[in-house]
């Protein structure tokens, strides 16, 4: 027996994610066999290429903001959760504390540093490798620090007083020289091969402008630093992304005509650009449903642009929309915003989680090679 | 730079280090042809949730279902039974699930790619 195709109004039904005033409904994806009777839905890389469409809303290196379609929330997420823990990013690891004498304790500045969201040349971070540290306990040698492990970094500020300084100066910048350590203070140190990796594009913080420190005149800071590959799960610092998350598109279905000042209303009911404005046609007045009837040239609540809601339900609070209103969530439809710290351009990094996703499928291959052999 | 190539894989040389000498599959005991549990080390929800959409994507399989046992044991076991009437063994099914999986990531990328060089060209 052929398997059954249903009708594509039923398909789109079956996607919608009901939003009611207390609860939600239909929520998990039922697209699988055995689901619905008399249905293939078993996997097929044609379907799935047809049915998949990406389509960009922003595309700015430290956000992107696009809409995937087409995927189960399972794979979804599974990129969100990459993005956020799993993609490698360079950030300072390791602080050498030669001299502080400033009022911040040396763990809380080495935590300060780390923080610092690092940028250099995407190839030459993409040729960097990952450093082990030796594990005595384990018996475990680890890789010497080489160029293509490690970044060295340095800070030397010290705080003098500014004899330049107007007598009656009382803001410290003026007052004292270097009283506050930027991030800009950073200087990179160039180890071998690194000078023809980073050629056009140096080591430096993200930001100049990014406050380390206050010092006052006799203190100083003296630190070498270096950074390793690492990933966000073992560290926040180490996470590519500011932010990584996803939404379902939301949908409004106005179901009877909402009329007059409660089109106002319901337009006010809604973030703006989402409910627009119409009049009732002479036509809608002509037509059968009652409701026009004697109405033309009135205002008529139209939906503009669902996905600027937020999808606040206020319009299920109130009395007169009762019944005329029914709001959702395309279940296969997820916007991305994915908000890159700098290191990386955000579109790059969504790629990354697809590779990082391709990777542990291929791994797991691997291993079930080896255990089957 | 954005052009830049990105690597086919992005390996993950740490790995041997972080397993610690354990596999990082294995098959629970009590498995028969068509009904498996697997052990997998340091995989969690993310790969765990992925993996079992894909697996229940294929026909043959009548039930499988991922679980992390314990929260500070980074395992996730994946069950996989397949209906007995087929010749899909599980782990012909774990197999199926890991290489559709490889290529709907393949696709993703592709059409990422795609619909972002059309992005930006219409906006310069």
């Amino acid at each position: 027996m052929a398997p059954m195709q249903p009708p594509q109004d039923d398909l789109d039904r079956r996607k919608v994610v009901g939003i009611n005033p207390e609860t939600v409904t239909n929520i998990t994806s039922t697209d699988f066999p055995g689901h619905h009777a008399g249905e293939d839905n078993s996997w097929s890389l044609s379907n799935f290429k047809q049915n998949l469409k990406v389509h960009f809303h922003e595309n700015e290196k430290d956000e992107a903001i696009f809409s995937l379609v087409g995927v189960d929330a399972s794979i979804a997420n599974a990129f969100r959760r990459i993005l956020i823990a799993e993609v490698p990013t360079l950030a300072i690891e390791k602080v050498y504390v030669q001299n502080n004498t400033s009022v911040i304790a040396d763990e809380v500045l080495a935590h300060r540093l780390g923080l610092i969201p690092l940028k250099g040349r995407i190839e030459g971070l993409k040729w960097l490798k990952w450093f082990f540290e030796p594990n005595p306990d384990l018996g475990f040698e680890g890789v010497g620090r080489t160029d293509y492990n490690t970044v060295v970094l340095s800070l030397n500020v010290k705080c003098e007083r500014n004899p330049h300084a107007d007598k009656n100066a009382t803001e410290p910048e003026e007052k004292y020289i270097n009283s506050s350590v930027y991030s800009r203070h950073i200087k990179w140190a160039v180890q071998g091969s690194q000078e023809e990796q980073f050629r056009d594009g140096p080591i430096e913080p993200v930001s100049p402008d990014i406050l380390i420190a206050k010092l006052r005149p006799g203190q100083e800071i003296d630190i070498i630093m270096h950074a390793h590959l690492g990933k966000g799960g073992d560290h926040a610092k180490f996470s590519p992304v500011a932010t990584a998350t996803y939404r379902l598109l939301p949908t409004i279905t106005i179901t009877k005509p909402i009329l007059g000042a409660d089109a106002r209303k319901f337009q006010k009911c809604f973030p703006p650009g989402v409910i627009d404005l119409e009049r009732v046609t002479p036509s809608d007045a002509a037509s059968d449903e009652s409701v026009y009837h004697g109405r033309e040239g009135d205002e008529k609540a139209v939906v503009k642009d669902p996905m600027r809601d937020t999808v606040s339900r206020e319009c299920l609070r109130h009395e007169e929309f009762r019944d005329k209103v029914k709001l959702g969530r395309v279940q296969d439809h997820f916007i991305f915003n994915v908000e890159s710290t700098g290191q990386f351009p955000s579109d790059m990094l969504f790629l990354e989680s697809v590779n990082v996703l391709k990777y542990k499928a291929k791994r797991l291959l691997q291993a079930l090679d080896e255990m089957e052999k | 730079m954005r052009d830049s190539p990105i690597e086919e894989e992005t390996s993950d040389p740490s790995e041997e280090l972080l397993l610690g000498g354990a596999k990082k599959l294995v098959v629970l005991p009590g498995a028969s042809s068509h009904a498996a549990s697997f052990q997998i080390e340091k995989e969690d929800h993310t790969l765990g949730n992925a993996l079992r959409y894909f697996v229940n994507k294929n026909a043959d399989v009548e039930f499988c279902g991922y679980t992390i046992p314990h929260p500070s044991e980074t395992k996730m076991n994946i069950r996989i039974q397949t209906w007995e009437d087929t010749k899909t063994t599980a782990v012909d099914a774990l197999r199926k699930g890991l290489e559709d999986m490889m290529e709907a990531c393949g696709v993703i990328s592709e059409k990422f790619t795609e619909a972002r060089d059309e992005f930006d060209a219409r906006q310069s």
